[in-house]
Formats: C-alpha cells, structure tokens, sequence
C-alpha cells in the first residue's frame, strides 16, 4: 500500500481484559477478516484488519488482553507499550476500543482508569449486557457514560446488535476527536475506589449473586469431583476420538488422491526421469504431506473453539490445573498436550490456548515428545519381528503401552528443567476466569478453523515442501545410466542363479533400487555417521531409514523396505519386511536387529524429533528459528543418549 | 466472631476480609491491582477436585487463583452461618 494512503488510515486499538470479549468485537467490525502476524521477537499474535466508515479507512489492532498497564512480564510490556503508544515497533492508535465486560465490571474499570490517563481519545463498549438484560439488572448507561466520561456503545457482538451504532461513534471520535478526561488517580485503592462508586450508580442491584446462580449450578457438576472429571474425560475422549478417526479416512482419501495425480502427472512425465520424480517424489508428494495435515487442525480447531466458547476450557483448565501446574505449566496445556499423541503439528498450533508466552513455549518445546500416531507404524514392526516372537504377547503389548508412555513420563524433568533454566522469569500469579456458560457462536468456531488452516498452509506448508525436495534430491541424486547398469552386473553375478526365473524381474528392480539408495547422498551420509549410531546397535541402513523418515516420519517403514532389498510395496503389515527385519545382520555375519538394538530403535524413534513438519509448525509457531533447532537437537541428544543406553544395558544382560 | 487466618487456608464457602499483605512482591502487587486490596471482602467460591486451584469472589468479580499465591494474605475470617 502506498505510503500516502497508509497515512490517512486510521488506526484503532482494540483494548481491555482477557476475555472480555474483544476479538469478537474485532470480528464483527471487520468481518472476521484478520492479518495474523507476530510482534517482533516474540511469540505474541497480533491481529489486524482493515474496516470502511463510509469513506474514512481503518485499521484495526486486537492487542492481548491486560488487567493492568503495569507490565511485568515480556508479553505484558509489549501490549502495554503498543496502548501507551511508545513502542518502537508499533504505530500509535489514534482512538481506542476498550472492551468492558458489564460482568466484572470493577476490574475492567480498573483498567479503564488507567488507560484514561494517557489522554488517547476512547471510546467504552459493554460487552455481556445482554447477560445482565436476561437476568433483569438493568444498567443506567446514561449515568455510566457521565461517569467515564466518553461514549459507551453496549454491543452484543455476534449477533451483531450495537455494531453500526459503534461505528457512528468512532467516526464521529476520529472526525471530531475528544476532550481528555480530567481523571486522574493516586493509587490502586483510589482506582478502586471510583470504580465502586461508578458500579453502585449505574447498577441498580448487585448482579453477582442473580447472575452467577445458574453457572453455580452448572460448576456444581461440572466441577464435582466425581461427576465433573468423569464429565472431562468423557469430553476429552470425544476430542481426541474425532481427531483420530474422522480425520482417519479423509487423510486416506488426500493421500489417494495425491497419489493418483502423481500417477496422472508422471505418465505425461515419463520421457525425463529425474523430473518425473521431482515432481511426483518431491513436490506432489511434499504437497501431499502439507494437505493431509488439515482434517486433523480443522477437527482440533474446531473443538478447542467450542470449548472456548462455550465456557468450558476454563473448567477443564481448571480441574487439571494442580496436575499440571506444579512443573510451570497450567491446566490449559492438556489440550495440546494429549493431541499430540494424535499429530504434534495441531498440538503444537493449539499451544495457542496457553495465556502466556513462557507456558506456551514450554508446552511447544515438549509436545513433540508425545508419541504420535506416525510412529505408531515403526513400534508394530520391530515389536511384531522382534518383541513378540521372542516374549509373547504380553510383552509386546506392554512394549507398544511403554513407548507411549516414555515421552510423556520424560517431558515432565523437561520441563521443570526447561522452566529453571531457558524459560526462566519472574513469578506470576496465575489468574484465570470462569466465564458464563454460553452455547458456542458457530461463526466465530469457523473462523476460527479457517484462520488456523490457512496459516498452516501459507507459512509451515511452505517449508515442508520445500524439507520435501530437498530429502527427495538427497535421496535420488547422483544417479547415471553407467551406475545402474554396474547394479544390474552385480545382481546377475551373485544372485541370478538363485532367484526363481518367475520373480527375477522384481528381485532386479528391487535390488536397483536399494543399490541406488546406498549410493545416494543420503545413503553416504548414512555411512558417513555410522559409527555415531554403532553404539546404539544402527548400522548405516536404519541410520540411513532414519534420515529418509524425515519429510514423514511414517516413511522409515517403507525406506527399511527398500533398503532391506525388497520393493516399495511393503507395509508394516507385510509378513515379508518382518522376515527381512529378523534376516538382517552386519556384514561379520551377526544379527542386526537384536532384542537391544530394536528396543533402542523404537525408543530412538519415540524421543527424537525425526520430523520435518514438526520443526515447520514450531518456526511458524514461535516466529524464529532458535526453537525448531533447540528442539531438534535436543531431542536427538535425548534419543540417541536413551538408544545407546537401552542398547547396552540390554546387551549386558544377555539380550 | 472474627478469627485471624491466611487467605490460602479458607475452605469454599467461607467469608472474609483482607487484613494485610504479609510481604510484598510483584505478585502480591498483581494481585491488588485485581482489586484484592487491603479492607476487600472476600468469599471462597469453590475449589478444584484436586483441592487446587479456588474461585474467590471479590469486588462483584470472580476470579480462580492457586492456593500457593494466597499465601502470606492475612484475612479475617467472618463465622460461618
């Protein structure tokens, strides 16, 4: 936009407590079209949109929620300097929205009473009266707009009541401007106090007692101690239920229907080879891998907004706060957390529930550790050719049931480590509200899923593709019509004679393709850290299988496949791999996937953080490359130090 | 009868008034700026089943808080009807 246009738009800030009501507000006055970016440096959202009055262009800002000018937090300061208008960053607001939730009003007056000294023109809007109208407590809103001393426009925002006459105002506000208040205060009781005295005149009867009945009896179940964890699990349950299967078939579906264009698409490419596979290997493979992500965001999404809504998560918060609470994260991390053991990209995008930067960075950094559903393939391979054989099925269940439960019991030390030494900061009290109980406003949950869909798409999308065709060029170059012809030479020569006439055919291709695996770069890398994985029991192969897995953790399955000398077709299924597994040994002749060694691969796979997608969601996340890295490699310090030591102990003991 | 106590020793359903501050930091500071000043009423609403944290009520707002940050809040506590 030009910059003389840029000048003549106004910008708006949109201000006030946590949850009271704002970013409805902002969606009703800018039709839920929102800028999703970052304040620089940090892990804060800022929203913005863009809104006409007639012919006056404004640009609106939904500045986190504060209960008090008096930053003392990271997150804090930066809102609190973007209202103050002295933020390096930020351009001042010329009018300000201040949303006051008529429900607690005192605190929210508060709030009021300081951002009123600033001498920006503000404008009040009263949110949750239609609350107080339902239950008969009348608000004298002349008195109240005498009191503060600027208009107060009350708005029920999603249905969209009191939206144009806010606009009126604020284009009258922005045309004619404001006399600045003369209220000016000494301390916090003084604040107090004036904000008593506005609440006794303008509310003719107090409203707590008539207006928190019903959610008392409501809380009176929901937050039972018997009934009201049952009522949690159940909804949990639900969540994850609906992640899991109904967004099961439709990631079949993407991926059918991926492939299918792959088919389509490499036919008409056939002539040229290498960009036969980089179009279908690399790019509609990586772009495959982005889309089949979205059933899972958009179910999730679209609970936690639910949930959000209708005034459940804070219960839910609050029934699991103390387990969670005590190593520096609070109850709201159980969302993300326990989604993770779906997918860890929508676990990691839900962190966004977390009411502060410190908590939702922790969360982030520990929710790869959760054992997701692409491991799940690996786990039944090496316990299906290995475990199970050798100790039955109790053992395999119970090894399946421990790999589940090692990230997990080991994100714990994680993060109270994480919380003593990077995440370090001041104490702060925890406060959260229990909202009134309300059905959820369903425009506002399909906002919500769209707006998180499409920054997946456009920013963590964009680098797995890009993480997609750098492993598939890694995996396929260098390749020559000179090599394969030497890789058929030595087929023939050591295995021809002993390959049935009927199957000779695929055993070539097979044998090709792992040839030319072996030889790619990958595949020297492989080699290359071989001896950094020797103590683990890996030879270059699994190394190698590892490193493929990266675009796609699920991948490993098939790379072992390949590399093992058999086809592409194999799946954790196939009763061959599993031999194949079981039939590998080291070139001295000594069995490969030992007791030790498969054990140390399945506890390598459920603590590192082998997966490109992951490290995307977590840049677009935390808005800098420090994390994913930070991420990574301490993940694959954890992994590899675990593997080494299941490994030995396991050998020591005669396994 | 009054009877001296710590805000983070009140059951739900309990009544009281904030007496004093018994040290002061950034969190206790955050706290009054919620409007849990010195002479505030104060009632326990209820607690999580694991005890912690409670919902209080104060000021005509509500508001939850861990057991651990009411600590060194002096209340009197009101008798129980």
């Amino acid at each position: 936009m030009p910059l003389a246009t840029w000048e003549k738009t106004t910008l708006v800030g949109l201000i006030g407590n946590p949850n009271a009501g704002k970013s409805s507000i902002f969606n009703a006055l800018t039709g839920g079209k929102a800028k999703v970016a970052n304040y620089p440096g940090v892990t804060v959202e800022k929203m913005s949109g863009r809104f006409k009055i007639d012919d006056v262009n404004i640009e609106i800002v939904d500045i986190p929620g504060l209960y008090t000018l008096t930053a003392m937090s990271r997150d804090e300061e930066i809102a609190a300097a973007a209202i103050r208008g002295d933020s390096e960053t930020e351009r001042k607001a010329n009018v300000m929205l201040i949303a006051l939730d008529a429900t607690n009003l005192e605190r929210n007056l508060f709030f009021f009473s300081q951002v009123i000294e600033l001498g920006i023109p503000i404008i009040a809007v009263l949110t949750m009266s239609d609350i107080m109208k339902r239950k008969g407590i009348e608000i004298d809103l002349a008195a109240l707009k005498e009191k503060l001393g600027v208009p107060v426009v009350p708005v029920v925002s999603h249905k969209g009541h009191g939206i144009a006459r806010l606009k009126e105002v604020l284009k009258e506000v922005i045309e004619k401007g404001q006399e600045p208040s003369h209220l000016r205060f000494d301390n916090i009781e003084s604040r107090y106090q004036w904000a008593e005295q506005v609440h006794a005149e303008t509310f003719k009867e107090n409203p707590a007692l008539k207006l928190r009945a019903r959610q008392d009896q409501i809380d009176k179940w929901l937050t039972h101690r018997v009934f009201g964890l049952f009522f949690f699990l159940l909804v949990m349950y639900a969540m994850f239920q609906s992640v899991y299967t109904l967004a099961g078939p439709i990631m079949e579906k993407i991926d059918e229907g991926f492939g299918k264009l792959g088919d389509l698409v490499g036919g008409a490419l056939r002539p040229i080879p290498w960009l036969q596979s980089l179009i279908v290997d690399g790019l509609i493979a990586g772009i495959g891998g982005v889309v089949v992500f979205l059933p899972q965001i958009l179910i999730l999404f679209g609970f936690v907004a639910m949930l959000e809504g209708s005034g459940y998560l804070a219960r839910a918060s609050f029934l699991m706060d103390k387990l969670l609470g005590w190593c520096g994260l609070n109850g709201k991390a159980f969302i993300p957390l326990l989604s993770s053991f779906a997918c860890a990209i929508p676990g990691i995008m839900a962190a966004r529930i977390m009411p502060d930067s410190r908590s939702r960075l922790a969360t982030i950094l520990v929710a790869p550790l959760m054992s997701c559903s692409a491991r799940l393939p690996v786990y039944i391979l090496l316990i299906g050719a290995v475990i199970e054989p050798k100790f039955g099925p109790w053992v395999a269940g119970l090894t399946l049931f421990g790999m589940h439960a090692l990230g997990a019991i080991i994100s714990v030390p994680i993060i109270w480590f994480l919380n003593r030494t990077v995440l370090r900061g001041k104490r702060l009290p925890f406060l959260m509200e229990l909202p009134p109980y309300q059905w959820p406003k369903w425009r506002e949950v399909g906002l919500a899923m769209a707006s998180r869909a499409k920054v997946f798409l456009q920013t963590a999308g964009t680098i797995i593709v890009v993480m997609s065709i750098i492993i598939w060029g890694l995996l396929y170059f260098p390749r020559s019509a000179e090599a394969d012809a030497m890789y058929k030479q030595e087929f023939a020569i050591r295995f021809t004679s002993q390959t049935p006439p009927e199957k000779l055919v695929t055993a070539e291709t097979n044998f090709v393709e792992a040839k030319r695996l072996e030889d790619s770069y990958l595949g020297r890398f492989g080699k290359f850290i071989e001896p950094a994985f020797k103590p683990a029991g890996f030879d270059w192969r699994i190394s190698t299988a590892i490193l493929a897995a990266f675009p796609a953790r699920e991948v490993l399955v098939s790379s072992l496949g390949i590399i093992f000398d058999l086809g592409r077709e194999e799946t954790e299924e196939s009763v061959l791999l599993k031999h194949k597994v079981q039939a590998a040994k080291w070139p001295d002749g000594s069995k490969l996937l030992t007791t030790g060694t498969s054990f140390a691969l399945m506890v390598f796979f459920a603590l590192c953080c082998q997966c490109g997608a992951t490290l995307a969601a977590i840049k677009r996340e935390t808005n800098s490359w420090k994390w994913p890295i930070f991420v990574f490699v301490y993940m694959t310090s954890l992994a590899w130090i675990f593997a080494v030591v299941v490994n030995q102990a396991i050998k020591a003991l005669g396994g | 009868m009054a009877e001296q106590s710590d805000l983070s020793k009140m059951k739900p359903g309990t009544k009281g008034k904030v007496v004093r501050y018994l040290c002061e930091d950034e969190c206790t500071l955050r706290l009054q700026e919620m409007g849990l000043t010195e002479g505030t009423e104060v009632e326990v609403v209820k607690q999580a089943p694991l005890g912690d944290p409670v919902e209080v009520q104060f000021r005509r707002c509500r508001l939850c808080l861990r057991r651990s940050e009411m600590q060194g809040i002096e209340v009197e506590v009101e008798g129980k009807k």
